[in-house]
C-alpha cells in the first residue's frame, strides 16, 4: 500500500486539543479489530458531531487545530478516522502518539498551521503529498505543510512500519541462514 | 556537551556515544507492556501482517488484563481471550490474569519489572508512569508494539528536555497530585508536547515513590513523551527486594542542555483540582468548594495505590457517604487490594457505604463500574477529564487527590479534607 500523490476532498474543521476519547469514545474499543465499525463512530465524542461519520464522503479531509489526537495511545483513533473515509488529516500540530500511530500505519498526516488557520468547513481542498502543498479551491489559497524528518517520510512512503519490520525480519533470516 | 538522563538512556539503546534532541534513532527496548485493548491488534499485526512467529524476548514483556476486564460484555470477553491466547502461545513470562494483577502501571513497578536506566515502552499512554523509577518510559501504539514484539527495537525521535525544579516542601494536606495538576495548569495540555519532563529539586526528597509515580503518570496530560526522575534513596529503597534484574541508574550531566527550566516553590501550591473538561483547567480547591456531586471515584493508575487508599480511609473512618452521592473505590492492583484488606481499610470503606470493586481501569476511561450519565458531576482521582472520558460527553469531571475525594464523598460537595478530619496522621501523609 503506497501513498497517493494527490488527494482531493472537502474539509471538515475541528478545534484545538481534540483528544482520542472524542475521536473514538473508549466504549467502542471493543471493536478494536473492526475498522469499518470504528469508522461509523469517528469523532462522535466531539459535541455536535454525534452523527458526523455518516456525512463524510470517501476522500474528505479532516483539518484539526493544535495538539490534535492528545490523550490515549489507542491506535483506534487514526484507524477510526481512516475507517470513516477521511483520506488525510491536516492539523496545526499533533499529539505525539497520534502522530506516531498515523505514520506507523502509513496513513498520511500533514502539519500546517497555515492551513489549520485559514481553511473553513466545507472548503474544497487538493493536497499534494509529495510537495507538501495544500490548495484551497474555495478560497484560491495555497498553504505549505512542514517537512517531516526523512525517516518518517520514508516510512510513510513505504506504507508504514509493517513493511519496514518485514524487511528487517527478512534481513535477520538471511543473516541467520548465512551463519547457518 | 553533556546529556540529560533521557538522552543517555536513548543513546545507550541506540548503541551510540551520544544523541541530541531531534535525532531519529533506532533503539533496543529493555521492557515492553501491552493490555487487553492493545495486545489483540498488536498480536494480529505482528503475526498476520509482519509475518513474525515469535516475540523477541518472552521474559521482557508484561501483559495485563485491566481495561475492560473482568469482561464487561461479550466483545470484551473476546478481547480478553485473544490477549490470553497470544500471551500463552508466545510464552510471555509476565502475564497477569484477572484477579492476579490489576492496572498495568501499578503492576509493573510493584513487581520490580521496570528499572533504573532502562528503555521501556508500553502500549498505553500512561506508560510514562515508570519514569519515576529513573527510566525512560513512553506510551506507544499497537503497530509500534507489534514492531517491538517482533524485533525488540523501535524508532524514536530524541526529545528536547524541560526541567522542573521543585523547591521547599509541600504544605499539610497538599499532595503530589495537587502539585502536578498545578504544573499542568501552568504549562497546558500541550505544554510539554513530545518533550521529556525531568522532575528534580529538594521537594522530591520528601515525596515517596507512590506519589512520585502519580507525578510521572500525568506527564502525558501535558503532552510529554516521558516524565523522569533521579535515582535516590527513595528509589533504592522501593526497588530493594523487588527488582527482577540488575540495573544501572542514570543521572543528568551538570552541563546537560535543557530547552527550558521551570522553578516552583511547592510550599505555595494549594490543594487544587482540574475542572471540567481538561486536565490543565486548574483551580485552587477554594474556588470550587461546595460544588454538588453525583459520584466520587477513587481509582486508576494515577491515585489508587496503597498510600492513596490509606489517606482516603483515614478521612472516611467513622463517616458515611452523603445521601445522594455514590463513592466507588477501585484499587489499582490485586496486591494493593490484599494490603488494604490486611490493614482493615476495606472494612472502613464498606462501613462508610462505598462500593469496593476489583482492581481494573474501570470507570477512569468510561469502561465499566462507574460510567457517568448525561449531566452527572463526578470528582475523580484519575488523570484525564476531556469530554466523554468517563462516560457521557455532557458529564462533568473534576480531578483531585484521594483525601479531597474521600472528604467530598462524606459532605456531598467538593470539600477540604480538613472539614472531615482534623489532621492527616503523620505516618501516612
Amino acid at each position: 500500500m503506497s501513498l497517493p500523490k494527490v488527494v482531493r476532498g472537502r474539509a471538515w474543521k475541528f478545534g484545538d486539543n481534540i483528544d482520542t476519547d472524542q475521536i473514538i469514545p473508549a466504549k467502542y474499543a471493543i471493536y478494536s479489530l473492526d475498522e469499518v465499525e470504528l469508522g461509523k463512530h469517528a469523532m462522535e465524542g466531539v459535541p455536535g458531531h454525534e452523527t458526523w461519520a455518516g456525512g463524510v464522503a470517501r476522500g474528505d479531509i479532516l483539518v484539526g487545530g493544535s495538539n490534535f489526537g492528545c490523550g490515549s495511545s489507542r491506535e483506534i483513533a487514526p484507524v477510526a478516522i481512516r475507517g470513516a473515509g477521511i483520506s488525510l488529516v491536516v492539523a496545526d500540530s499533533f499529539a505525539r502518539i497520534f502522530f506516531r500511530n498515523a505514520i506507523n500505519m502509513g496513513y498520511p498526516i500533514l502539519q500546517s498551521p497555515q492551513a489549520a488557520e485559514a481553511v473553513e468547513e466545507g472548503d474544497e481542498l487538493e493536497v499534494d503529498l509529495e510537495e507538501g502543498i495544500i490548495r484551497n479551491f474555495t478560497r484560491g489559497d495555497e498553504y505549505r505543510a512542514e517537512a517531516f524528518p526523512q525517516f518518517m517520510t520514508d516510512l510513510l512512503k513505504m506504507g508504514g512500519l509493517v513493511p519496514w519490520v518485514r524487511q528487517r525480519l527478512e534481513e535477520r533470516r538471511q543473516r541467520a541462514a548465512v551463519r547457518g | 556537551m553533556g546529556m540529560t538522563m533521557t538522552e543517555k538512556i536513548l543513546a545507550r539503546g541506540a548503541g551510540r556515544e551520544s544523541v541530541r534532541p531531534g535525532d531519529l534513532i533506532l533503539a533496543r527496548v529493555d521492557f515492553a507492556m501491552g493490555h487487553d485493548l492493545t495486545i489483540p491488534p498488536a498480536g494480529k499485526i505482528m503475526r498476520e501482517q509482519m509475518g513474525a512467529e515469535k516475540i523477541w524476548d518472552p521474559e521482557r514483556v508484561a501483559v495485563t488484563q485491566d481495561h475492560f476486564q473482568p469482561a464487561k460484555d461479550a466483545a470484551s470477553a473476546t478481547l480478553g481471550r485473544l490477549t490470553r491466547e497470544f500471551s500463552h502461545s508466545m510464552g510471555i513470562k509476565w502475564y497477569f490474569e484477572v484477579g492476579q494483577g490489576g492496572i498495568c502501571h501499578t503492576v509493573l513497578p510493584e513487581n520490580g519489572l521496570v528499572l533504573p536506566g532502562e528503555l521501556v515502552v508500553g502500549a498505553d499512554s500512561h506508560s510514562c508512569t515508570y519514569g519515576a523509577l529513573n527510566n525512560f518510559a513512553t506510551g506507544i501504539g499497537s503497530t509500534d508494539l507489534a514492531c517491538v514484539l517482533a524485533l525488540g527495537e523501535l524508532w524514536f525521535r530524541v526529545p528536547e528536555t524541560l526541567k522542573f525544579v521543585y523547591h521547599n516542601r509541600l504544605k499539610e494536606w497538599v499532595e503530589a497530585k495537587d502539585l502536578i495538576l498545578y504544573v499542568i495548569g501552568q504549562i497546558g495540555v500541550d505544554g510539554a508536547r513530545s518533550k521529556a519532563m525531568e522532575h528534580t529539586g529538594e521537594a522530591l526528597r520528601h515525596i515517596d515513590m507512590e506519589a512520585r509515580l502519580t507525578m510521572t503518570n500525568m506527564a502525558i496530560e501535558a503532552g510529554a513523551k516521558n516524565g523522569i526522575m533521579e535515582f535516590d534513596d527513595v528509589t533504592k529503597e522501593y526497588l530493594d527486594g523487588r527488582a527482577k534484574r540488575p540495573y544501572t541508574p542514570v543521572s543528568s550531566d551538570s552541563d546537560a542542555e535543557y530547552e527550558k527550566v521551570f522553578e516552583f516553590d511547592v510550599e505555595k501550591v494549594e490543594l487544587g483540582v482540574a475542572k471540567p473538561m481538561s486536565p490543565d483547567n486548574y483551580a485552587p480547591l477554594s474556588e470550587v468548594a461546595g460544588t454538588r456531586l453525583d459520584q466520587v471515584f477513587i481509582g486508576s493508575c494515577t491515585n489508587s495505590r496503597i498510600t492513596d487508599l490509606r489517606r482516603a480511609a483515614a478521612v472516611l473512618e467513622n463517616h458515611k457517604v452523603a445521601p445522594g452521592v455514590r463513592l466507588i473505590i477501585t484499587p489499582s492492583s490485586h496486591q494493593v487490594a490484599i494490603q488494604a484488606e490486611k490493614e482493615g481499610l476495606i472494612r472502613t470503606f464498606l462501613a462508610a457505604g462505598a462500593a469496593w470493586t476489583t482492581a481494573t481501569c474501570g470507570a477512569c476511561l468510561g469502561g465499566h463500574m462507574g460510567v457517568l450519565g448525561e449531566g452527572e458531576v463526578c470528582l475523580s482521582t484519575t488523570n484525564r477529564n476531556f469530554p466523554g472520558r468517563m462516560g457521557h460527553p455532557k458529564a462533568q469531571v473534576y480531578l483531585s487527590n484521594p483525601a479531597v475525594a474521600a472528604a467530598s464523598a462524606v459532605t456531598g460537595v467538593i470539600s477540604h479534607p480538613g472539614e472531615v478530619l482534623d489532621r492527616m496522621p503523620a505516618e501516612i501523609r
